[in-house]
């Protein structure tokens, strides 16, 4: 079982290169938005949440003030519902200063098909109205089925479509890393 | 007439003997294959007197969508049956000596079983006023027996002058048991179950007071009581009592009461609301004691058809009753017979014999014997079958035991010397 | 799970998960758009044999905030066509193509046969069937009670109930006593003999005749409405004595512990088992049980409705 194992994953950021590219994107957002006054930063569950977190935590280190850091469930508005039995839902927790007229910059681990990320864009369609909205991500796996692309990228890693990309997290994993696993192997 | 010959067949699951009928009489006694006239092959088999139901209800007049004097009597010899007492809350109910011997008249034309007509005991059933019980006991009819069975006579000196003014016509009042008072909208026995499920019950004493209230007054005025439908071990308490006391009276149980508990109700299916509602097991099996000691004297099927309207909807709206005059002689079998609670000549005496005397039909229950008239029913106490709502001979098709397979099985049915039944069907 | 029948039908696991759904539609009242994509396209049927404008409301609003559809069938209901209207009522919702049926009927065990029955495809939520069981009240009452008891969070261990009322033609209480038990939580019924059901001692709860024994024991009440037409069947001799024996009224309410809450599924009899001053105190959260219904509701709607449709058990 090990060996078969080692053969067919491979890691392709360490905990070193995560907390170096999630540094480089709070640098980023900070850049580009000139400055930490309009941000609001909200994770979708599970990762993105931690990865929210983290960011917010540099951007507050940078930049001196507190950004606010919440989270968007996006179950509701899946565009596949219809296909399995109803999910549970995660939390959605919207920070206190809302979202109208702010930069909101969703923050996920895994870019893929880009239908995540419009379920978020619907569902934060209904929280308020965003003076921008961002996209900040930690892998980009390529295969978008939408128009979507992020503004903030930690590694692009092609991959190909019956790969699994696995992100370790140590708040909720135990450790940090990002792995690939080849075709079909669990 | 042909002459007929049932060779091979056990009277009473006896020695074989080949019956032999002439002219609607059992007229030879003859040993195995040696009879002479049609012969009706009947080896292996059991043969009893034709089965005579106390508690039938055949609906004609005024509800022919649920059944008919024909289909009720093609279910009834289909079911071993020579007799029946067609109970008389009809349309208009029968109250008056026309509507008794209207349905007198047409169970002749059918032909295929004694029809006997039960006169209510008030009139329209409405418990206030006495029903011309005279009448309809000299009229062609010859009506013997008296209920208001689907509601109970429940008024006190009422019930005494209906017990008091039978004794002039030789008839009985059959009681259906019920308090309406403490059964109002009562949906199920009342119990754990029925607290549980939310329904209004009906409680056993509803039926026990009532017993043990005409058991006193038969006493009191030296008449003749029949409880129908016994379905409590409370009940069967009383009348052991009343028995022990010399109380003239007597008592039947359905068979869906024999084997059938309340746990069914949970399922919500109409199929199994009947009035009296199923009980507990405990009563279940005191019934079943009681039939086998001759507490009990009688089995009666109550047998209640339905349109399909009336029983394929929510409980609540559901009519109450089951058909039961086909498959009563296979639950006999299995709840009785089979548990060795009775034999071959039990049977008769509960299904035929009993019946016959409490109903005052002489033509009816008779011996097994030379010169007896020829209602004979020959069961085969080996085959098995299948129920199949459908196929029942009944217009309705609201049997409990659809699907069920049974013991024992109706093969012959002879209704005063000619066949009714042959094989199974409709002769 | 395909229907929602009876509060027995769930297990704890079940019913956390409403509960926990419920939270996450519970933020949605505070949003300017109380609107979800996620029913869209789903037809949700409103049948009301029993007249019920306030759950009834619920239930159209829960479906409305997910976007689905509601049909709203009022069945006049008259003796004579009690029986047929079920049925055919049935079939034809079906012909157009109901997914799902709420249904309050006057009957027990109406919406099992339409579940089983085969006269629809959809799924049936019981809205109240007779006396039987109301299982959406008891799973609102149960977040309601889990916000003040528990923080919002998990289960019921622990926390104790008084139920007082009558236990016998009541629905809410059959429904809460099983969800109640599901949860964790400890149940005493209070009613006078004549208003508890024969076979109570096989319930999993407690029973008392005595209201002022049980009230300093528990951490929240939920009184039952009593109607006045019961005096006419003899289950209690005159709603004064009823009132003055059972009602909760102001000096009751001092027996209560410091955190208690006081709970009613609606509608109120004031002055009959609970006082207009009780009713309006900030122990009662009666207003909340009705927002909180909505939140539950959709929670219900979105589990039964929203993943694939299953197929039947």
């Amino acid at each position: 079982m090990g060996s078969a194992r080692a053969h067919d994953l491979r890691t392709v950021l360490s905990g070193d290169d995560i907390a170096r590219a999630s540094r480089r994107i709070a640098h980023e957002i900070v850049e580009k938005a000139k400055g930490a006054s309009d941000l609001v930063l909200l994770g979708i569950p599970t990762r993105g949440v931690t990865l929210a977190h983290r960011i917010g935590a540099v951007i507050s280190e940078i930049e001196g003030i507190q950004v606010p850091v919440g989270s968007l469930d996006i179950t509701l508005y899946r565009d596949d519902l219809r296909l399995r039995p109803a999910r549970a839902l995660e939390e959605t927790s919207i920070p206190e200063g809302g979202i109208d007229g702010k930069t909101v910059v969703l923050v996920d681990d895994v870019l893929f098909s880009g239908r995540t990320i419009r379920a978020a864009l619907d569902a934060l369609n209904d929280v308020g109205r965003p003076a921008a909205v961002r996209l900040a991500v930690l892998v980009d796996r390529g295969h978008r089925e939408l128009p979507i692309r992020p503004d903030y990228v930690g590694k692009n890693i092609p991959t190909s479509a019956t790969e699994q990309v696995r992100v370790h997290l140590l708040e909720i994993d135990g450790s940090d890393s990002v792995e690939i696993s080849a075709q079909g192997a669990q | 007439m042909t002459t007929y010959v049932i060779r091979g067949v056990r009277p009473y699951g006896e020695a074989a003997v080949d019956i032999v009928i002439n002219d609607g009489v059992i007229t030879e006694l003859a040993s195995p294959g040696t009879g002479l006239g049609e012969v009706i092959d009947a080896d292996g088999l059991i043969a009893l007197p034709g089965f005579v139901d106390l508690h039938t209800h055949l609906r004609e007049p005024g509800r022919e969508d649920a059944e008919t004097i024909e289909s009720g009597s093609q279910a009834a010899a289909l079911g071993g049956y020579t007799c029946v007492h067609a109970m008389a809350n009809t349309d208009p109910v029968a109250d008056t000596a026309g509507v008794v011997e209207q349905v007198w008249r047409i169970g002749r034309e059918v032909g295929l079983v004694d029809v006997r007509p039960v006169g209510a005991v008030t009139v329209n059933l409405d418990g206030t006023h006495l029903a011309q019980i005279g009448a309809m006991a000299n009229s062609a009819a010859g009506v013997t027996v008296f209920s208001d069975d689907g509601k109970c006579v429940h008024d006190a000196l009422l019930m005494r002058r209906a017990l008091e003014y039978v004794k002039a016509f030789g008839g009985v009042v059959a009681q259906h048991a019920q308090e309406p008072r403490l059964t109002e909208n009562a949906q199920m026995n009342e119990g754990a179950l029925s607290g549980k499920l939310g329904m209004v019950g009906w409680p056993a004493v509803a039926e026990e007071a009532i017993i043990a209230r005409d058991v006193l007054l038969a006493e009191h005025v030296n008449s003749r009581l029949h409880a129908c439908h016994v379905s409590t071990a409370g009940s069967v308490e009383v009348i052991r009592w009343a028995k022990s006391r010399g109380v003239n009276v007597t008592a039947e149980v359905t068979p869906h009461h024999l084997i059938l508990t309340e746990d069914l109700v949970e399922s919500y299916n109409p199929v199994y609301k009947v009035n009296p509602p199923l009980r507990r097991k405990e009563d279940v099996l005191a019934l079943r004691e009681a039939l086998a000691d001759g507490t009990i004297d009688a089995l009666a099927t109550d047998h209640a058809p339905h349109p399909h309207e009336h029983k394929d909807c929510e409980w609540g709206a559901a009519a109450m009753g089951m058909l039961g005059l086909q498959t009563a002689f296979s639950v006999v079998m299995e709840t009785m017979v089979e548990p060795g609670l009775l034999d071959w000549r039990g049977v008769a005496d509960r299904m035929s014999v009993q019946p016959a005397r409490i109903g005052r039909v002489a033509t009816q229950g008779q011996p097994l014997e030379v010169g007896s008239i020829a209602n004979i029913v020959v069961i085969d106490p080996k085959a098995t079958w299948t129920v199949v709502a459908e196929e029942l001979a009944s217009k309705s098709s609201n049997t409990p035991f659809a699907e069920r397979t049974f013991p024992g099985t109706v093969v012959h049915t002879f209704y005063a010397g000619r066949p009714t039944v042959l094989g199974g069907v409709l002769a | 799970m395909r229907h929602l029948l009876s509060a027995a039908d769930l297990d704890r696991d079940a019913a956390l998960l409403i509960l926990d759904t419920a939270a996450e539609m519970a933020a949605l009242s505070d949003r300017s758009v109380k609107k979800l994509p996620t029913l869209r396209g789903r037809t949700v049927v409103n049948l009301f044999f029993e007249d019920s404008t306030r759950t009834r409301i619920s239930f159209e609003l829960a479906a409305k905030r997910l976007s689905a559809d509601v049909i709203n069938f009022a069945a006049k209901g008259s003796s004579v066509s009690k029986g047929e209207s079920l049925k055919d009522t049935a079939l034809t919702l079906e012909a157009m193509g109901a997914d799902a049926v709420v249904i309050r009927h006057w009957d027990s065990g109406a919406p099992y046969r339409l579940a089983h029955a085969n006269w629809i495809g959809g799924s049936v939520i019981n809205a109240g069937d007779g006396t039987h069981e109301h299982p959406t009240q008891a799973l609102l009452d149960a977040y309601t009670m889990r916000r003040h008891l528990r923080d919002g969070k998990g289960a019921l261990e622990g926390v104790r109930v008084g139920i007082v009322g009558d236990i016998l033609h009541s629905r809410v209480a059959r429904s809460n006593v099983l969800l109640l038990q599901t949860l964790g939580a400890e149940v005493t019924l209070v009613a006078p003999p004549t208003l508890l059901p024969i076979g109570i001692e096989t319930w999993p709860c407690e029973v008392s005749y005595d209201i002022d024994a049980v009230l300093p024991k528990v951490d929240a009440v939920m009184m039952l409405r009593v109607q006045q037409e019961r005096m006419q069947a003899a289950y209690f001799p005159t709603s004064r004595e009823y009132s003055r024996l059972y009602g909760l009224n102001s000096d009751r309410m001092r027996l209560l512990p410091e955190h208690a809450i006081v709970m009613h599924p609606g509608p109120m009899n004031r002055g009959m088992e609970i006082s207009a001053e009780v009713a309006d105190s900030d122990r009662a959260v009666m207003v909340e049980q009705v927002a909180n219904g909505v939140s539950v509701r959709m929670a219900v709607l979105y589990l039964l409705l929203g993943g694939a449709k299953e197929l039947s058990e």
